[in-house]
């Protein structure tokens, strides 16, 4: 069974067709791009996925479960995370309480318990402190644990909110872009770091206009157009199909 | 305990000046009004800092609970700390029954919807006289006693209310640093990736003003007990701002910011007075040169500069 | 019924002054993102400047235009000196800064004219004039069609003068006005002075009604930051449908339910619209972009 299956989506801004029309699954462990020309709607498709947008028609389906009218927070407690393509970093923390907050759903201290700190606590701080530590680990930015997330420069941002989501043991994370605004020593990096998220079973959905960043790390590949699927297959195919090289050398 | 050396300095202070000033003006009268100041400031800064949603109307919550507690007890002859507990429950309600509508509005609507909550509140406490003994208010209210022992004397209220204004700073501190305390934060920074990380954004927000309430009325209760009287002056539109400009002026966000800017702001009417009609020009000349040259607020700027400072000699020992 | 028609004139009346209040409210928004707390010491200022000025020996006229000119100075001041050099302010410190200067006008006013409750004389003779059972004082026409015609006017000047769309463009946009050429600065400066002088006006024309103190702003400038939420913030033409509407509700629900609670009234009503539609009767909804 598939991890996620989206079923005849259709998004609507006024007369404008956003998303028409469009189904396709991801199978699970694997890294699965979405890639498009400016404006096809691929970030679209991630606000309709975690609901930030509401479907005009259509549904989404999670390990079984319909997921379409879901609000986000309950999305994301059902495994689902994801990052933006304009950084939605708290820049009021460090970065250390960023990643934190990623282990929200793996923690459970209300409001009255914290305020008390019960002992139960000051145990589970203790914990989570250590969990968002393996987090900045693995994405490499053990080294910026106290710094305020405020000043720091773009690429560091941008991993830190792969660590924040990490963090929340997702099964499926969405990845806006992460590429954009990157050299190429960090895209280099964050291909690696994509590569050992998905090997750590983690399924990897993506958004990207690096195309050899997205050829080289993809095991399926997905082209909209216009808010349609154009194409699907691997990398190899749709570097192949004619509509594709239609598609982004601006023809037809 | 690095974690709370600072409150242990700030209580043990707060603690021994009335033994060392058992007869000084300014410990056990003004005094008495910097703790019920820094006790609002404080809870108002749950909500506006951490969470970042403003309040315009927090002394409704206030007088919520004085008005409680006075009505309870005096007109049907409630035991003060049962009339305490219902003022509590009522305004626990209220605020609750408020919160979600009110917290799904943002910035300048939330602004407005918060002002008209503390508005209506105040008309009516005016207006409802045959309950609130209208603008002259209701005096009278019963000795509150703990313990067998009654409170009846100012250094006796001194500790009560430096004992609850401890414990409100306390528990502000302890939610900063909390996973309730970084949900907040988040819920600040960016309410959509908070979402994203799983975070119930309308409860949240709506338990912390629930919370912060709750906070308030308690006060509120303790106050008009201290006072002996309540009066809808007290309550005012005019007072929520000032609790607003006490939380802006220290620092959003930082407690012990709240606590600094309740104390200025407690102790300036004392020190304006020499200048008689000229407090209001100088009290608004002071919040807007804070709020346009020192917008962190002064507490937060001075740590930061503090900091920066210790930062930089180790930087130059290296 | 006759007594609908009475509180329906008053409500008109306040709800012109309403309407001009929030007009200057809206104005102010719409160049700048800042809602100005102080607006209701711009009606404060211009009528009280005008009580002195008349009482300086000046004529009507004359006194009414040197206090449009006084408090259109204070707009630009306010602007000069509290807005424009906090730049980067958050919605809230913006909030603080204009609550800030409105206690400093306040107490400035307090300080020059004391606390005294001041009145003007109506423009013109007050006979009241009958329409059925219920009557008009000629001072709530001139209220009418005061603000009828400021309020034209100052549609005139966004529609078809080339500064008031420089302001406008300023409004949707400020690095874009910029690039072509409008000076910003300059022009939010008019905006804070217009606005001012609007409320001036407003306070011209309410005060041989109901009177003026130091204070008598500041019920006057929520008001009018209800009108504008009611119709829509930063839609001027809504502000004013806005300060009209929230008159007629607020004198007619007063008149029928009990004056004391006639700002709770007010207040309610503009609760209830946040929670039903919070863009207000003419506002636009707005999408968050991710």
């Amino acid at each position: 069974m598939a991890l996620l299956e989206v079923k005849n989506l259709e998004k609507r801004f006024g007369g404008l067709k956003a998303i028409s029309d469009l189904s396709f699954s991801v199978p699970e462990k694997m890294v699965f791009s979405i890639i498009g020309p400016n404006g096809a709607g691929k970030t679209t498709l991630f606000n309709l996925l975690t609901n930030i947008y509401t479907p005009s028609s259509g549904s989404i389906f999670f390990k079984g479960q319909e997921i379409t009218n879901l609000p986000p927070f309950k999305i994301a407690r059902l495994g689902i995370s994801r990052t933006f393509q304009n950084l939605q970093v708290f820049l009021n923390m460090n970065v250390i309480e960023n990643v934190m907050v990623g282990c929200h759903l793996r923690s459970k201290s209300g409001l009255i318990a914290s305020a008390l700190r019960l002992p139960s606590v000051i145990a589970e701080e203790k914990n989570v402190k250590q969990m968002a530590f393996e987090a900045l680990e693995f994405c490499g930015l053990s080294d910026y644990a106290d710094r305020p997330a405020g000043g720091l420069p773009y690429g560091i941002l941008k991993k830190l909110e792969v660590a924040r989501s990490l963090a929340s043991k997702p099964e499926l994370l969405l990845m806006d872009e992460p590429a954009a605004g990157l050299n190429d020593t960090e895209t280099a990096e964050l291909c690696q770091l994509i590569k050992r998220i998905c090997d750590s079973g983690i399924t990897v959905l993506l958004v990207e206009h690096n195309m050899s960043l997205v050829m080289e790390i993809s095991q399926t590949v997905l082209v909209l157009n216009y808010g349609k699927l154009l194409a699907e297959g691997t990398p190899e195919e749709i570097q192949r199909n004619p509509e594709v090289i239609a598609a982004y050398l601006g023809e037809g | 305990m690095k974690r709370l050396s600072g409150f242990i300095l700030f209580a043990t202070i707060c603690l021994i000046l009335p033994i060392i000033f058992p007869d000084n003006y300014y410990v056990t009268v003004v005094g008495l009004t910097i703790f019920i100041n820094i006790i609002l400031a404080v809870s108002l800064n749950l909500l506006m800092g951490y969470a970042g949603q403003i309040s315009l109307g927090h002394a409704a919550f206030f007088g919520l609970g004085a008005y409680s507690s006075a009505i309870l007890t005096i007109k049907y002859g409630l035991n003060p700390w049962l009339a305490m507990l219902a003022g509590a429950a009522f305004v626990v309600t209220l605020s609750y029954v408020l919160s979600r509508p009110i917290l799904k509005l943002k910035g300048h609507y939330l602004a407005m919807a918060t002002l008209g909550l503390g508005i209506i509140v105040h008309i009516f406490f005016v207006q409802a006289d045959e309950l609130t003994g209208g603008p002259d208010g209701i005096s009278g209210l019963p000795t509150l006693s703990f313990l067998g022992l009654a409170i009846d004397s100012d250094v006796k209220w001194y500790f009560v209310l430096c004992s609850y204004m401890l414990l409100s700073v306390l528990f502000s501190l302890n939610i900063a640093d909390s996973r309730a305390g970084r949900a907040l934060s988040a819920v600040h920074g960016s309410e959509i990736a908070a979402q994203m990380m799983g975070i119930n954004t309308a409860k949240v927000k709506s338990h912390i003003f629930v919370f912060s309430a709750l906070m308030a009325s308690i006060a509120g209760s303790l106050f008009a007990h201290q006072q002996d009287f309540v009066s809808p002056e007290s309550f005012s539109f005019f007072f929520s701002i000032e609790l607003v400009t006490m939380v802006v002026l220290g620092g959003l966000g930082s407690t012990f910011g709240a606590v600094i800017g309740a104390f200025i702001l407690s102790i300036l009417p004392e020190v304006l007075i020499v200048f008689e009609d000229f407090e209001v020009l100088i009290f608004g000349a002071i919040l807007m040169v804070i709020m346009i040259f020192l917008p962190e607020g002064l507490f937060v700027a001075l740590k930061n500069k503090v900091a920066a400072f210790l930062a930089g000699r180790q930087e130059g020992s290296k | 019924m006759d007594q609908l028609l009475q509180f329906i004139i008053s409500g008109l009346t306040v709800g012109s002054i309403y309407a001009l209040v929030a007009l200057g409210f809206s104005i102010i928004y719409n160049a700048s993102d800042v809602v100005n707390f102080a607006q209701g010491e711009f009606v404060m200022i211009g009528a009280m400047s005008a009580i002195f000025m008349l009482k300086a020996g000046f004529s009507y006229p004359l006194a009414a235009f040197i206090a449009i000119a006084i408090t259109a100075g204070v707009g630009l001041a306010l602007d000069k000196f509290a807005i424009e050099p906090a730049k980067n302010a958050t919605v809230v410190s913006t909030i603080i800064i204009t609550i800030g200067a409105s206690i400093f006008l306040r107490g400035a006013a307090l300080l020059i004219w004391g606390k005294e409750i001041y009145g003007l004389p109506p423009f013109t003779t007050n006979e009241p004039i009958r329409i059925g059972s219920a009557t008009i004082l000629p001072q709530n026409l001139w209220v009418m069609v005061g603000t009828a015609v400021t309020v034209f006017a100052v549609k005139y000047f966004f529609d078809h003068t080339k500064m008031g769309k420089a302001i406008l463009a300023c409004s949707f946009n400020k690095k874009a006005a910029y690039l072509v050429g409008i000076n910003v600065k300059r022009m939010l400066l008019v905006s804070y002075g217009l606005s001012a002088a609007l409320g001036a006006a407003a306070g011209l024309l309410v005060t041989p009604i109901t009177f003026m103190s130091y204070n008598a702003g500041v019920m006057l400038g929520l008001k009018g930051f209800c009108a504008a939420i009611l119709g829509g913030m930063g839609n001027s033409m809504g502000a004013v449908l806005g300060g009209i509407l929230l008159g007629i509700v607020e004198t007619v629900g007063a008149g029928f339910i009990s004056s004391g609670y006639k700002d709770a009234i007010a207040f309610f009503v503009i609760m209830l619209v946040l929670f039903v539609k919070p863009s207000g009767i003419l506002g636009k909804g707005e999408a968050e972009r991710v």
